[in-house]
C-alpha cells in the first residue's frame, strides 16, 4: 500500500526505471485514495439506506449535516476535537505498525493526565518551564503505562491485547483511589479534581473567532511530523516496520524483536500519554471525574480509518469531530442522535472491507504486470539481462 | 498451477476434466472435481495436529474422529507415508510435513494430484520410496501432475513430460525419446548448466571457526534432547563446506546458532579470528556474515515491502542504506536498481513488492543483495531450492565467482549434485552431529544419501566425534566431472 512507504517524497535515482516509477507512483497515490473514498461512499449509502428504512430522509440529514458542520463555530469544535483524537491515533498507529494491538491508549492517557494535573497542580513555576514538565510527566508515565505491557510481552510473551486491556482497569482503579477528597484531590459541589493547574500554565489559545483554536494542535501536528519522520525515514522506523511485517525475517536481519517490542510499547505509550493536555492544559486546567474517558477507542477507530498514515489520520480525526459535532443538531432537527453512531460504525467497517479490497486488486494487478513484463521481455530477447546469456539463445523445439 | 486448482482464474482458454468443459472459482471446487495439490510452501496449520490438519475443511468426508484416524491410518499405510496423527504439525520436520500434506490430498479423494517440487526435501533413498508410491497410485488410475526442477526425476518417474518455460509450454516429450540434457535445454533455451567447481581456490586462511559447538532443546514429546552437539569445522577463504543430511537434522538449527538467533549452551563460533559467539545478530552480518535462507518467505524477505525495501533488510545499518540513524532511501533504490541489473532480476521495477515477483527471482533479489555487501562468509542454505534453472545457474556461478574473490561458503543443500559440485569438503550431518566426511571428487550422490541415514558407506569417512578433522587445503581440488 501507498502508506506503508514514504514514497512520494523521494526523487528518481535512477534515469532507466524513472518514467515507470511516475507511472507507478500515480497509481499507488490513487488506489490509496480510491479505498478511503470508496468506503465513504459506501458508508453514505448504507447510512442512507438504514434512515430510509426507519422513516427517515437521509438527504435532509445530510444537508442539516453539512450545513451546521460548516459554520464557523462549528469548525473550531470539530479542530479541537480532533486533536486528541489525532494524538490517541497516532498512538494506536505506532503499535499497529509493528502489528502490536495497543488497545490500552485509553488507560494510558488517563493515568498520563491525572499525574500530569497532578504535577501541574502542585507547582508553580514559569510557564515556559511547568508546561514542558507536564508534557514530560504525562509521556513518562503514558510510556511506563505501557510499557509494562511491553516488558511482559517481551519476556514472557504475554499477549499485549490483554495486559492493555487489564491496565486500562488498573488504571481506573488506581486514579478513583487517587481521586478522592483528603488524597490528590479536592472537592467542587459535584465534582472531584485535582488541584488546578496555574493560570500560567495553560497552554496558548489562537484567537480565532468566534472561538479560539487550542494552541495544543501543534503538539498533534509536530507528533505527526515526528511520527512520519521516525517510521519513514530512520533505521529504527524501518526496524519496527520489518518487525510488523515479518517478525522472523527482522529477526534473521538482525534486528532485535524483543528490544524493538518494549521500545514500541514506550512510544505508543508516551505519544498516548499526550492525549489528554488538549483538555488539561486548554480546556479544564485539572483532571476531575468529569476528564472525558474512552478517547484511546476512538482513537483506535481513527487509525484504523486514517490507515495509520500521519495525514490520513488526520482527516480521519477530523471526520470524526464533524460526525460528532453535526449528530447533536441531528437531534434537534428530530432525527436520532444514534444515527450518528451507526454511522461511524458503518464507516470503520466499511474501511476495513474496502482496504482489504482495494489491496487485493492492487496485488493482482501488480502480479499481471510482472507477468506482462516477462513475456515482453522474453519476446525481446531479453534486453534486462546482460549477465544472462541463456536469454539471447532462443528454443529450438 | 494455480489456475488448475482453483486459486487464480485464467483470462482466457479451458480446462477441461474428464472430457468436461469446468471452471475453477476456487480450491474448493477443484478438490470437488478430484484435482488435490501439494504446494511447495507448505499450507499447513502449525498449531494443530496432523489429524487435525488432515480433517480440516473435509470434517464431512470421517467426521474428525475415529473414522478420520482410522482413515488416515489406512491411507498412510497403504502408500508407505508414516504419518503419526498426534503429533503437532510444529514439531514435525520438512520431511513428514510434506507427507502430510501429501496425506491430506489423498484423504479429500483426489484423483489428480498436482506435486510441486514434491522431492526438494528428500533423500535419493525416500524420492525412489515417493516414486514407488506415485507409480502405486497410478497403477489404480489416478493422474498425477509432477512439477519439478530436476530431470533426472522427471525422466524416471513421467509417463509425458512437459516443458514450461516463462508461462509458455515449449515443448511435450515422452522420457523414452529424451535425455536429460536435451530436457534442460529445452527448460533453459542454451546449454545445460552444472554445479561443478572446476580448480581449488582453497587457502590456509580461516574465516569461520565453529569449535564444540552445543545446543539442546525440546522435541516433539517435550524431552530435552540435544539438537547440536560437538559440532567442529573450519571454513577457511575461498573454501566451500558443505553439509549434507537429511532435512531436520539439525541443519536449520546450525545456521540459526551462527547467525545468532539462537544461543548455542556450549562451544565457539569464530569469525575472521574474533569471537563473536556472544554477538549479537545485527553485529555478526555488519562483520560479515551473509546469509541466504533456508525459507526465503519466512526470513529473507518482506513480502509486502517493494524490491528497495527489501534490499535493506538485514543491512539497514551499512550504506547505501543508511547514514547514521538515518535511511538513506535515494542510495538504496539506485543500489537496488543496479541489484536488479546485474543479478538479471526480472522485474517492471524496484517498487513492487518482492512477493509479486516469482522464486527464482527472489532469490536473485536475496543474492544479490547479500554479496553486494562483500561478505567474509556466505551461509547458504538451500540457495537454489525451487527456483528455475536459468536462476540456479546463475546463482552458482555467483557463489563460484565470489569464491575465487576469497569467500567462504556453508552450504547447506538437499540437492546431492548441487554439493558434491559446489563443494571443497563435504560433511554430513545426522542427528545433530557431524558424522561424516566426504571428498566431494570422489563421493557418488548414493554413497553420500546413505551417509545421511546415518549408516556410513563406501567412500564416506566417519569422522571421530570431539575430534576436529581439518579440511585439507585441495580437497576437492580435481577435475570434479561426475558425468
Amino acid at each position: 500500500m501507498s502508506t506503508d512507504t514514504p514514497a512520494g517524497q523521494a526523487r528518481p535515482g535512477g534515469r532507466l526505471l524513472a518514467g515507470l516509477r511516475d507511472g507507478d507512483r500515480r497509481e499507488r497515490l490513487l488506489l490509496g485514495l480510491s479505498a478511503p473514498l470508496l468506503a465513504l461512499v459506501t458508508a453514505l449509502a448504507i447510512t442512507s439506506a438504514v434512515m430510509g428504512l426507519t422513516g427517515d430522509n437521509p438527504f435532509r440529514a445530510f444537508e442539516v449535516m453539512a450545513d451546521y458542520g460548516s459554520k464557523s463555530d462549528s469548525q473550531v469544535w470539530i479542530i479541537n476535537k480532533a486533536i486528541p483524537y489525532y494524538l490517541a491515533a497516532a498512538a494506536v498507529a505506532i503499535g499497529f505498525r509493528m502489528n502490536l494491538f495497543n488497545i490500552g491508549v485509553d488507560g494510558q492517557y488517563r493515568v498520563a493526565a491525572f499525574f500530569a494535573a497532578v504535577v501541574g497542580g502542585a507547582l508553580s513555576l514559569p510557564g515556559v518551564v511547568q508546561i514542558p514538565v507536564i508534557l514530560l510527566t504525562a509521556m513518562v508515565c503514558g510510556g511506563i503505562w505501557a510499557g509494562i505491557a511491553g516488558y511482559l510481552k517481551a519476556s514472557r510473551g504475554v499477549s499485549e491485547v490483554i495486559t492493555t486491556i487489564m491496565l486500562n482497569f488498573i488504571g481506573g482503579s488506581l486514579i478513583a483511589y487517587f481521586l478522592q477528597e483528603g488524597r490528590l484531590a479536592e472537592r467542587d459541589e459535584n465534582i472531584v479534581h485535582t488541584e488546578d493547574i496555574p493560570s500560567s500554565s495553560w497552554f496558548f489559545e489562537f484567537p480565532t473567532s468566534p472561538d479560539p483554536v487550542h494552541g495544543t494542535i501543534l503538539i498533534a501536528v509536530a507528533v505527526g511530523i515526528v511520527y512520519w519522520f521516525v517510521l519513514g525515514r530512520t533505521r529504527f522506523g524501518y526496524d519496527l516496520r520489518a518487525v510488523g511485517r515479518s517478525e522472523p525475517a527482522a529477526e534473521a536481519s538482525g534486528v532485535s524483536v524483543k528490544r524493538t517490542v518494549v521500545t514500541a510499547m514506550l512510544l505508543s505509550g508516551a505519544v498516548a500519554g499526550l492525549v489528554g493536555m488538549p483538555t488539561l492544559l486548554n480546556e479544564s486546567g485539572n483532571y476531575g471525574n468529569d476528564f472525558p474517558e474512552g478517547l484511546g477507542f476512538t482513537g483506535i477507530a481513527i487509525a484504523l480509518l486514517g490507515r495509520n498514515h500521519p495525514v490520513g489520520m488526520g482527516f480521519a480525526a477530523l471526520l470524526w469531530g464533524f460526525l460528532e459535532r453535526t449528530g447533536t443538531q441531528l437531534e434537534f432537527e428530530g432525527y436520532d442522535q444514534e444515527i450518528v453512531g451507526v454511522m461511524q460504525g458503518v464507516i470503520v467497517l466499511s474501511v476495513v472491507v474496502a482496504y482489504e479490497l482495494v489491496r487485493r486488486w492492487g496485488i493482482r494487478r501488480q502480479q499481471r504486470k510482472v507477468g506482462e513484463q516477462l513475456a515482453a521481455q522474453s519476446a525481446a530477447g531479453g534486453p534486462n539481462g546482460p549477465k544472462g546469456p541463456h536469454d539471447s539463445a532462443e528454443v529450438s523445439a | 498451477m494455480k489456475i488448475l486448482y482453483g486459486m487464480q482464474r485464467p483470462d482466457e482458454g479451458v480446462i477441461t476434466v474428464d472430457g468436461e468443459q469446468v471452471v475453477l472459482r476456487s480450491p474448493a471446487d477443484a478438490i470437488a472435481r478430484g484435482i488435490g495439490m501439494v504446494h511447495q510452501h507448505f499450507m499447513l496449520a502449525d498449531n494443530l495436529t496432523v489429524l487435525e490438519n488432515v480433517v480440516l475443511g473435509a470434517e464431512k468426508l470421517h467426521g474428525i474422529g475415529a473414522g478420520a484416524r482410522r482413515r488416515i491410518l489406512e491411507l498412510s499405510d497403504a502408500y508407505g507415508l508414516g504419518v503419526r496423527p498426534d503429533l503437532l504439525v510444529e514439531e514435525i520436520g520438512v520431511a513428514d510435513r510434506q507427507r502430510v500434506e501429501i496425506l491430506k490430498v489423498l484423504y479429500r479423494g483426489a484423483r489428480t494430484l498436482i506435486l510441486d517440487e514434491p522431492t526438494a526435501v528428500l533423500v535419493p533413498q525416500e524420492v525412489d520410496a515417493l516414486f514407488g508410491n506415485l507409480r502405486e497410485l497410478t497403477a489404480e488410475g489416478l493422474t498425477v501432475l509432477f512439477i519439478s526442477h530436476k530431470l533426472g526425476e522427471v525422466l524416471s518417474v513421467a509417463d509425458d513430460i512437459t516443458v514450461i518455460r516463462r508461462g509458455t509450454t515449449v515443448a511435450t516429450v515422452a522420457p523414452a525419446g529424451t535425455t536429460p540434457k536435451r530436457l534442460a535445454e529445452l527448460m533453459v533455451g542454451s546449454e545445460l548448466p552444472t554445479p561443478q567447481t572446476r580448480e581449488s581456490t582453497v587457502t590456509d586462511e580461516p574465516v569461520l571457526t565453529v569449535a564444540g559447538l552445543h545446543l539442546s532443546g525440546r522435541d516433539a514429546d517435550g524431552l530435552l534432547r540435544e539438537v547440536l552437539a560437538d559440532i567442529d569445522f573450519t571454513i577457511h577463504r575461498g573454501e566451500v563446506l558443505g553439509i549434507a543430511g537429511v532435512e531436520g537434522n539439525g541443519q536449520a538449527e546450525l545456521v540459526e546458532a551462527i547467525i545468532g538467533i539462537r544461543q548455542p549452551d556450549g562451544g565457539t563460533i569464530a569469525l575472521a579470528g574474533q569471537d563473536v559467539s556472544h554477538a549479537p545478530t545485527r553485529t555478526r552480518r555488519e562483520r560479515g556474515i551473509g546469509y541466504i535462507p533456508e525459507d526465503r518467505h519466512r526470513h529473507g524477505l518482506l513480502l509486502d515491502a517493494p524490491l528497495w525495501e527489501n534490499r535493506m533488510l538485514g543491512h539497514v545499518t551499512e550504506p547505501p542504506n543508511s547514514r547514521g540513524p538515518l535511511l538513506n532511501a535515494k542510495g538504496a533504490r539506485a543500489d537496488t536498481e543496479r541489484i536488479v541489473r546485474e543479478y538479471d532480476v526480472r522485474t517492471p521495477g524496484i517498487e513492487v513488492t518482492a512477493g509479486s515477483l516469482s522464486g527464482g527471482n527472489q532469490q536473485k533479489l536475496i543474492v544479490g543483495r547479500e554479496m553486494s555487501h562483500r561478505p567474509k562468509v556466505l551461509i547458504a542454505a538451500h540457495p537454489t531450492r525451487g527456483v528455475d534453472v536459468g536462476a540456479q545457474a546463475q546463482i552458482w556461478d555467483e557463489i563460484r565467482r565470489a569464491r575465487r574473490e576469497g569467500l567462504a561458503v556453508l552450504l547447506i543443500s538437499a540437492d546431492l549434485d548441487e554439493l558434491i559440485g559446489l563443494s571443497d569438503s563435504l560433511r554430513v550431518m545426522y542427528r545433530g552431529r557431524l558424522v561424516a566426511s566426504a571428498d566431494p571428487a570422489t563421493v557418488t550422490p548414493e554413497e553420500l544419501g546413505t551417509a545421511m541415514t546415518g549408516t556410513a558407506g563406501a567412500g564416506v569417512g566417519t569422522a571421530e566425534p570431539g575430534t576436529e578433522t581439518k579440511p585439507e587445503p585441495g580437497t576437492g581440488s580435481g577435475p570434479g566431472e561426475e558425468g
